[in-house]
């Protein structure tokens, strides 16, 4: 083939094939290019191995424990199967502790959703630049910060002579705030002692785990979607209802899964700020701790586990992951 | 006839950039209305402030005679096809053609009777249970189409809806458009940036630009009689000739535009030009010419030889074809 002489050809080339780059490192890169199944197995397998074996190994060992019971005279973990340990959560007191920590959970979930549904509408749909900065660092925060010392410092915010009466005082609503503490079961002596004050270090505390998925789901809705919708008549309620919320409700289930089993496993909080009554966690402690019941322990450690799976399925049933 | 929609002197400005300025306009009930123009010229954003998804700064929209700022989107009895169609990803087709009739709240049966009429209409029937991901894209653009239009809208809006499609599918659903806006009789105000599919589908066009607008006419008009050096260049590509070489021509010192197809080889008697390149584009090719310092290009017919690259011909034109643009800057 005859061309004209262009300036492109003016560049000497050896080859049509450079050389290779030698070395352990260039023979690495062409033996993973013919072979990419070899750089995926290399990479997979230490993780493979760690959620397989030590994650949920351990887990699934300390679950077959809970078909162990304990010898209630000599007090030592008998090894046969049997169900009598589960029925044992079925007595009123544990009953109750269950109860009251799925309660505690659910109510904490609800609320975390409800506040943070907002703060993610507004970063996702209008912060731009230095705002969504400031969004993600205003969300964040809270985490790099050590949760023991958040959870001290709001039993002090929340005490009898804390920030908070102070606050309600400054303002003549000490009766609100008298008249809240004298409710029953939700009151206490003050907030910090009461079930209301335990709510709150929880909604604090997990908040961020729920805004951010919340956050990602809305961040998908593209605004011809909500466009479209007020075209077709829809006034900004009926948008909300039939375009926004069930196409953010994989985040909303998403941080709810969080907040919820959080919630349910969590023992420091309401030993710290509350009533001193026990929720799974604490009792999972108490059980394999003091009492050295290592079957009813874990028993109670499959209880969020149960409690969650049933949650999935009914959110996945009502079409809750429809949207991704 | 009927106005359906008019703008009295609208602007709408964001900070500093005047995306729509002082627009007049005025369409008509019943017409397939173009608005065309490059990104950023403002076609948009006046097909926005028709929908109210936006407000304009200053000046007097009217739909039907009914003054309509600050009238909210879900107020108008317009509806817009999106350019990205905007089809609800959790619903399936039925419930999203559905949409606004459920909206209004007509019953479950009623609606979906409708909604399967109008995916007829749109040549889709029997697709009411998929979901919007499972179809193409032309499907998807026919589906927006029988959204919008089982409202029964006073003035339809379509914001580029052919953009993402192949050529082939575009041609096919421009003729199909125009067959469905005939039969319905809806007012249909179209956005393209696309000079073919204005000219062939409107009854009118709006050629913007800067936020302005900047002729508007039928097809002819605008493709035959252009009044700016703009509409000449962008539409139709045609040859804008400087105020000087037209005063040799004809003696009246003006811009004139001339457009490559009028141009013809001649034997003898022409301009003298050579060729400095040319661009084969199948049904003829487009060959640039130089003229002294005049740049011109001219398009030969598929059955006619191509004169080589370098070479000088004689080049020859009608005087009805070169068209004065008296009052262009």
């Amino acid at each position: 083939m005859t061309t004209s002489a262009s300036p492109a050809t003016t560049v000497q080339r050896e080859s049509a094939v450079l050389p290779g780059q030698g070395g352990i490192t260039g023979a690495l890169s062409d033996k993973f290019w013919r072979n990419p199944k070899l750089l995926l197995i290399l990479m997979l397998t230490p993780p493979a191995l760690w959620l397989g074996i030590i994650y949920l190994g351990s887990l699934f060992a300390l679950l077959a424990q809970s078909f162990f019971s304990i010898d209630e005279f000599s007090g030592m973990v008998q090894y046969e199967l049997t169900l009598k340990t589960y029925g044992e959560l079925f007595r009123p007191a544990n009953l109750d502790i269950i109860i009251r920590t799925v309660s505690m959970a659910v109510i904490v979930t609800l609320a975390a959703a409800c506040v943070a549904f907002p703060i993610g509408y507004f970063a996702a749909r209008y912060a731009r630049g230095k705002w969504k900065a400031l969004f993600y660092i205003g969300v964040m925060l809270p985490l790099w910060s050590s949760y023991l010392v958040k959870v001290y410092a709001w039993k002090l915010i929340l005490a009898k002579e804390g920030i908070l009466t102070w606050i309600f005082t400054k303002l003549h609503l000490t009766w609100l705030l008298e008249a809240w503490l004298t409710i029953p079961i939700i009151g206490g002596y003050s907030l910090s002692v009461s079930y209301t004050g335990t709510f709150l270090v929880f909604l604090y505390v997990w908040l961020p785990f729920m805004v951010l998925p919340v956050q990602a789901a809305l961040e998908r809705v593209p605004g011809s979607f909500i466009e479209a919708s007020g075209d077709l008549g829809a006034t900004p309620g009926q948008t909300f209802r039939h375009v926004i919320f069930p196409l953010a409700l994989p985040g909303i289930v998403a941080g709810s899964i969080f907040t919820f089993s959080l919630t349910l496993g969590d023992y420091i909080i309401p030993q710290i700020v509350g009533s001193s009554r026990l929720f799974i966690g604490q009792a999972v402690y108490a059980q394999q701790g003091t009492a050295g019941n290592i079957p009813l322990a874990a028993a109670f450690t499959v209880v969020p586990i149960v409690i969650m799976g049933f949650y999935l399925w009914g959110a996945k049933r009502m079409g809750a992951f429809d949207a991704l | 006839m009927t106005t359906a929609v008019s703008f009295a002197k609208v602007s709408r400005h964001f900070g500093a950039v005047r995306a729509v300025d002082d627009v007049d306009l005025s369409i008509a009930e019943g017409e397939f209305f173009a608005m065309l123009g490059p990104s950023g010229s403002g076609k948009t954003t006046c097909l926005r402030l028709i929908a109210g998804f936006e407000q304009p700064t200053s000046g007097h929209i009217e739909i039907f005679g009914t003054t309509v700022e600050h009238v909210p989107p879900y107020r108008r009895n317009v509806n817009t096809v999106f350019q990205d169609y905007a089809l609800f990803p959790h619903m399936n087709i039925i419930d999203n053609v559905a949409y606004g009739l459920m909206i209004r709240g007509m019953n479950k049966a009623d609606r979906h009777a409708a909604a399967n009429e109008a995916l007829e209409l749109v040549a889709l029937p029997g697709y009411g249970e998929r979901r919007p991901g499972q179809l193409s894209g032309g499907q998807r653009q026919r589906v927006a189409l029988a959204r919008a239009l089982v409202n029964k809208p006073k003035v339809l809006l379509l914001d580029e809806p052919l953009g993402a499609l192949d050529l082939k599918l575009r041609e096919q659903m421009q003729e199909e458009l125009k067959t469905l806006q005939r039969k319905l009789g809806i007012t249909f105000v179209f956005v393209t940036h696309d000079q073919g599919e204005a000219l062939s589908m409107a009854d009118r066009v709006a050629v913007f630009n800067d936020g302005k607008i900047q002729q508007v006419g039928s097809p002819q008009d605008i493709y035959q009689r252009p009044q700016s050096r703009f509409v000449a260049d962008f539409v139709g590509s045609s040859n804008v000739l400087e105020p000087d070489f037209v005063k040799q021509l004809t003696g009246k010192e003006s811009f004139a535009s001339l457009r490559p197809e009028a141009i013809r080889i001649v034997a003898a008697d022409g301009h003298s030009a050579t060729v400095t390149g040319n661009s084969y584009l199948g049904g003829n090719t487009r060959i640039t010419l130089a003229l002294g310092d005049i740049r011109i290009s001219a398009l030969i017919p598929a059955d006619q030889n191509v004169p080589e690259t370098g070479s000088t011909i004689q080049i020859s034109w009608q005087e009805s074809d070169l068209h004065l643009m008296e009052g262009a800057q």
